[in-house]
């Protein structure tokens, strides 16, 4: 659906960004993640033919956007970081204007609009100027002014920014309701809405490609050892001697005392090897109850951190 | 092209920029023609519309300041250029609502030739020779004023460069003759003024008539260039 080869864009001596390459399916959810000016914005402008790229390819449904600039805009629909509104009209107005602008027939225009205003929740303020609007109100205009033209691509610059936390969850929602339909590439600083919405995470620093992965494969693939906590109850040293007689049991250590008797654990294994339930079986064969068992894989936040600052060390 | 008209002549009339710059225009044009009345030689075309003219100098830069300059500012321009619309119509629309919106404040003015129809006895085809003239003064004026909206984000900016551009090109009717050589070919293709000399005489000069046609076309051309060259450099 969009092929990216080999993308650079250079401001004089700084590149922006340097030689990204990646495909997106059709119908997924990417992720595009980052610390504030790791080169997503620009790496979306390219996309959507607002900015040219210096070298490098991007090809949208078989059409290079420097070849066929108009089959591509067609195709995609653009929220950038600060929504393009005109604060002078209403919001029926505005959605009218940009659905001629993306050469919507006049039979299709009003049940499109229609629809959009809908989908996106607008409907109680199409009369109404866009100055007036809330920030989430102008939020929803700019998701719904992308969504006219009936794009198969959605780029949106970090949609929920500056939204109230209500906002952001139904933002979200929308967004996840919509990757039925579309393909879409959605950028943002803020990890658990990534990990929430996107089915792959291309994770950007200083324009060059960290990692892409799943959400899951990425919190999984860090580090050769899988970690749990265990709260068990019952006597310290027998507790630790029983889990390391289990196969893979690589470390144990009790780590935090809850109670008289009761003790967090934390126990390392091989990646490979689920211990959770030899562990189960072995606690309940010596009579210790496990009151409490939790992963402590990664987190995409710990990942993000790793491997931003590793680039950081390199340098 | 036309959905980018109709919005822009819109905007025009729902803020009160169209209205003030009308009025204002109406205001200084019934003056003149109070005064050319008043005037033992009364004489339409040589003292109304060369006022108007002049007066254009200032309303036409302060009517296109806007028209690029604030789609920059308020990051509008991305919803332009990112759409399957060419520039190029869109430019050409942008520029047809103020010219629109010239044409209103000129139509208004035809009520001093009527008047003079009413109670005296003009050359009227020698008006409308005049008309053709001022009409196309204005248009170059408008394509002037959008390129220096196009040169910035600043819609002040945008309105003295217009200003002071305009009046550079009245006053090189002055100077441009006296250079002599290829100086004087060059900044006599930029005295706009010089070239309503014929059809505010009422005579209907096609060699004029290109002249502001392709003065025009050069000016929204290269608004356009503008706009795409900055693109391609954005940093």
């Amino acid at each position: 659906m969009i092929e990216i080869q080999n993308l650079t864009k250079s401001y004089g001596q700084i590149k922006a960004v340097d030689d990204i390459s990646f495909t997106v399916e059709k119908g997924e959810v990417l992720g595009f993640l980052g610390p504030n000016g790791a080169g997503k914005s620009t790496t979306m402008n390219i996309i959507t033919g607002f900015i040219p790229s210096t070298e490098g390819t991007v090809k949208v449904c078989g059409y290079d956007i420097m070849e066929n600039p108009e089959e591509v805009k067609r195709k995609i629909g653009f929220l950038p970081e600060l929504p393009p509104l005109y604060m002078d009209m209403t919001t029926y107005e505005y959605l009218n204007f940009v659905a001629d602008l993306k050469l919507v027939g006049k039979n299709q225009k009003k049940g499109q609009i229609s629809d959009v205003m809908e989908l996106v929740k607008l409907v109680d303020v199409r009369g109404r100027l866009i100055k007036n609007l809330s920030k989430g109100y102008k939020q929803r205009v700019g998701l719904a002014q992308s969504l006219l033209g009936a794009p198969e691509v959605l780029i949106l610059d970090e949609p929920t920014v500056g939204l109230d936390p209500m906002q952001i969850i139904e933002i979200r929602k929308l967004i996840k309701a919509l990757g039925k339909q579309h393909t879409i590439i959605l950028s943002s600083h803020i990890l658990p809405e990534v990990s929430a919405v996107c089915e792959r995470v291309v994770i950007i620093n200083k324009g060059k490609i960290a990692a892409i992965d799943t959400p899951e494969n990425l919190s999984k693939g860090m580090g050769s050892v899988s970690k749990l906590s265990a709260t068990i109850a019952g006597p310290k040293s027998s507790i630790v001697s029983s889990i390391e007689e289990i196969y893979g049991i690589k470390y144990v250590e009790p780590h935090i005392e809850k109670d008289s008797d009761v003790i967090e654990y934390i126990i390392e294994s091989d990646k490979e090897t689920d211990i959770r339930r030899p562990l189960f079986f072995a606690m309940a064969k010596a009579g210790y109850p496990i009151i409490e068992l939790k992963s402590l894989d990664l987190s995409l936040e710990e990942i993000f951190l790793q491997l931003t600052t590793q680039e950081k060390e390199v340098m | 092209m036309l959905s980018v008209f109709k919005k822009e002549f819109r905007a025009y009339f729902t803020s009160p920029i169209a209205y003030v710059l009308i009025g204002l225009f109406m205001l200084l044009s019934s003056m003149v023609f109070y005064i050319n009345l008043a005037s033992p030689t009364a004489e339409y075309n040589y003292l109304n519309l060369t006022y108007m003219s002049l007066f254009l100098i200032l309303i036409i830069p302060v009517l296109t300041m806007k028209i690029l300059a604030d789609e920059r500012k308020s990051g509008t321009e991305v919803l332009l250029t990112t759409s399957p619309t060419s520039l190029t119509k869109i430019v050409i629309g942008k520029y047809l609502a103020a010219f629109a919106v010239f044409m209103v404040m000129t139509v208004i003015t035809f009520v001093y030739p009527i008047l003079l129809k009413i109670y005296g006895n003009p050359d009227i085809p020698e008006i409308i020779g005049g008309y053709v003239g001022y009409i196309l003064l204005g248009a170059s004026f408008i394509a002037f004023g959008i390129f220096a909206s196009s040169l910035t984000e600043s819609q002040i900016v945008a309105a003295i460069v217009g200003i002071v551009g305009l009046l550079i090109m009245w006053l090189l009717q002055g100077i441009a003759p006296n250079l002599g050589g290829i100086w004087s070919d060059i900044l006599n293709w930029f005295s706009l003024y010089s070239r309503t000399e014929d059809l505010f005489a009422g005579i209907l000069s096609v060699k004029a008539i290109v002249y502001y046609l392709s003065f025009s076309a050069v000016f929204v051309f290269l608004a356009i260039r503008v706009i795409e060259k900055r693109r391609w450099s954005k940093g």
